[in-house]
């Protein structure tokens, strides 16, 4: 017996999550800013980065979805949230390997799906999977496992906090790494060559349940999408930009500011796809030019001194207004 | 007893439904593949209460085992030769994890050259990881062996998953007698799995496999998990006197053949033991002293019995169906380990490797082995360790050479006549 099915996004028959409660229509709370959490359930004292941007949104994200939750992680950053005896998680989690967390998310789904069948599990003690893992095993390295994943319906929650580079081995380029910026293996004078990959049309190319990509520096927007996965089953996929103050070479204050003006230069835009249709979530209205937000990261320094480069401002910008052109037409 | 003609991987398949297996992480890979093709087929006809899931590659196949087993259900798998090194990240992490699952491994020689026939270089590369190892060499002990490793892997003393090795071809695609014992009874054997505390759940929160600062902490887990893979070694001794009373078949860690007053011995592991069972026969038959000791277990490895069994041996052979690149047989270094420093270990303890990628060992080669073991322990000299290839063979490998040298200089010269026509 296959324990999958293809199905039509959004007609998806509830298998595998009796007692998480779904609803077929989303009930919005988070209107403003005033209806999110005001306490964090994620433990503090973590050895993440002062102004981590990933840790920022697992904040915001673990604070709605709560403690029934088992975060099956990959190498990456966030691998050190759980350094034995300590974690900051109030229900489970699982290291697994750089490549395979989905796959670990699939044996802890299935296993508990079969112990709730045979009545081993009480429908109180069932817990959501969610996969947490860098840009470096989200972009390359587990995308094989994540791709395999969605083509089973696995019903998990996948967050890639993306920091546009080998983050924890010091921000060597990956994928993830957008033009032009300095990585500690794109020293040169103009930087990473190559283009960020577009994980989140590789993933909406299969057609799962949900895929957005969020930012910790706009919580309602991050708030109202996890509250809208959350009524859904099968694949909900997650890619938060991560600002990186240790990788991106800024003081960690500005943190909070990198990432809103990410949105709002719309190099980070803020969208949703499910049932098929891509939906940007926050369209910037008088977008701001992109060296706002360049100037701020060593990583791009080179764009500025010891004299401007124009023409690698204006590449960079004009690929950002392409895109924005595309969406609105 | 139900009696029936089975190929090794329908004993191996057998083993997984009569152990009442919970799920089943599945990949395919030649010749283990017809494991996994038995079990859907079970599952989807109701024959089999279970869940199969086909993973993309033996890596996250490796990996949802492992969660799934600390998720507290009981896992089956199985893989073979590239598949299990894929995997071998994970073979070593979930082996940490402390996961109680069996996987059946069909051995198979490791790329390269690529190869479909067996050898051990494949279960070999899983020696250190932390999994118990038993190897088979009848089909019968295939299926037997699987209910047995259940019990090995979810004790609560051991909690580690164990591998059941059998040969590529010789075993997987052979068909032997096999008596599969009855579902109750296996069901009762085994047991039911209690995770104890290997489970997900929101009433009692875990974390599994964190990380670890230092040396100390870290060396902590490893010697646990080596000391656990040891306690394997007294628990097997309960499981098969259990497993003898309930089903009749009594199986040792060593398998000893007319070994009681062997003079000479071959040490061996896998289907090609069958092999020296009969040039063992037919030597005793010509008045030598010969013995047969197969290892069943490899992981944990049986030091003291190898020590009592072959002490006081005048000569003994070591066949390895495996070469470590530099050095050599692996088990033979194995047991040259645990003999050293014995006054009375055998004067000569003779390495050969054969069998490499399913060549076959032949009749005359054990002859050969034991003559030479006689020449040498007369002399009392150490004998150096032999590559088995016989002259026929290299006459072979000859013509293939001679076949690829043509087409190397056929292509050359056709090569040279076009550059030529393009000077032109």
């Amino acid at each position: 017996m296959l324990t999958f099915s293809r199905q039509e996004p959004g007609r998806r028959k509830q298998t595998g999550n009796e007692g998480i409660i779904m609803t077929s229509e989303s009930i919005v709370h988070f209107h403003r800013m005033k209806d999110m959490p005001s306490s964090h359930l994620l433990g503090t004292g973590t050895p993440m980065c002062a102004g981590c941007g990933g840790l920022e949104t697992l904040h915001n994200m673990y604070d709605i979805l709560g403690e029934k939750t088992v975060f099956v992680n990959a190498a990456g950053c966030m691998t050190l949230l759980s350094v034995y005896p300590f974690t900051p998680f109030r229900g489970g989690w699982l290291y697994t390997a750089m490549a395979s967390a989905p796959a670990g998310a699939q044996g802890v789904r299935d296993a508990m799906d079969i112990l709730l069948q045979k009545k081993k599990l009480s429908t109180e003690d069932n817990m959501e999977v969610v996969v947490i893992t860098g840009d470096g095993s989200a972009y390359g390295m587990g995308l094989s496992a994540t791709s395999a994943a969605m083509d089973r319906n696995l019903n998990f929650i996948y967050l890639c906090y993306d920091n546009e580079g080998y983050g924890n081995t010091g921000q060597q380029y990956s994928a993830a790494t957008p033009h032009a910026a300095i990585t500690s293996t794109s020293k040169g004078s103009h930087g990473y060559p190559g283009f960020k990959k577009d994980l989140f049309s590789i993933w909406a190319a299969h057609r799962p349940a949900y895929v957005a990509t969020i930012i910790g520096a706009e919580p309602l927007d991050l708030a109202k999408k996890i509250e809208k996965l959350q009524t859904m089953t099968g694949p909900r996929m997650l890619i938060s930009l991560a600002p990186c103050p240790t990788g991106w070479d800024y003081d960690p204050k500005l943190s909070v500011e990198i990432g809103r003006l990410a949105v709002q230069t719309g190099i980070w835009p803020l969208k949703e796809y499910s049932d098929g249709k891509i939906k940007h979530t926050k369209i910037p209205k008088q977008r701001k030019p992109v060296e706002d937000y360049l100037k701020l990261q060593g990583r791009f320094k080179h764009l500025f001194e010891p004299q401007r480069d124009e023409a690698g401002i204006a590449e960079i910008q004009a690929r950002i207004d392409a895109y924005w052109t595309r969406v609105m037409a | 007893m139900n009696r029936k003609l089975l190929t090794g991987n329908a004993a191996a398949a057998w083993g997984a439904r009569l152990a009442q297996v919970d799920y089943v992480p599945a990949f395919p890979i030649t010749p283990q593949t017809e494991i996994i093709e038995n079990l859907s087929l079970w599952i989807d006809s109701g024959e089999m209460d279970a869940r199969l899931v086909t993973l993309e590659s033996e890596h996250s196949m490796i990996t949802a085992a492992g969660s799934a087993a600390t998720s507290g259900v009981r896992v089956f798998t199985s893989t073979s030769s590239q598949g299990l090194l894929y995997g071998m990240e994970m073979i070593y992490t979930v082996a940490g994890w402390r996961a109680p699952f069996v996987m059946v491994n069909v051995s198979r020689g490791l790329s390269s050259p690529i190869t479909l026939e067996p050898d051990h270089n494949d279960i070999m590369a899983a020696r250190d990881s932390g999994f118990l190892q038993i190897h088979c060499a009848t089909c019968q002990e295939i299926t037997d062996s699987v209910l047995m490793a259940y019990r090995l892997a979810e004790h609560k003393d051991i909690r580690v998953p164990a591998i059941v090795n059998q040969d590529g071809f010789y075993l997987s695609f052979t068909r032997e007698p096999v008596s599969l014992p009855d579902a109750d009874r296996a069901a009762a054997f085994v047991g039911e799995f209690d995770p104890e505390n290997l489970q997900f759940k929101a009433s009692a929160p875990l974390s599994q496999a964190m990380a670890v600062l230092g040396g100390g902490p870290y060396s902590y887990f490893r010697y646990e998990t080596h000391l656990a893979v040891q306690r394997a070694l007294s628990v097997y001794e309960e499981v098969a006197d259990e497993f003898a009373s309930a089903f009749g078949r009594r199986y040792d860690i060593i398998d000893n053949y007319r070994m009681d007053d062997a003079e000479y011995a071959f040490v061996m592991m896998g289907s090609f033991a069958t092999k020296a069972h009969d040039a063992v026969d037919s030597l005793r038959n010509a008045g030598w002293k010969v013995g047969l000791a197969r290892l069943r277990l490899f992981r944990p490895f049986p030091q003291e019995k190898i020590r009592q069994l072959l002490t006081a041996r005048r000569a003994v052979a070591v066949i390895d169906q495996n070469i470590s690149m530099g050095m050599g047989g692996v088990l033979h270094s194995e047991v040259a380990a645990a003999l050293y420093g014995l006054k009375n270990a055998p004067a000569v303890l003779a390495s050969y490797i054969g069998g490499l990628g399913g060549r076959d060992i032949s009749q005359v080669e054990f002859f050969e082995m034991i003559n030479e073991l006689k020449h040498a322990s007369d002399k009392s000299e150490p004998l150096p360790p032999r590559l088995l290839y016989t002259e026929n063979e290299l006459t072979e490998i000859r013509k293939l050479q001679a076949i690829a040298q043509v087409e190397h200089a056929d292509i050359q010269q056709a090569g040279t006549g076009q550059a030529e026509t393009d000077r032109k």
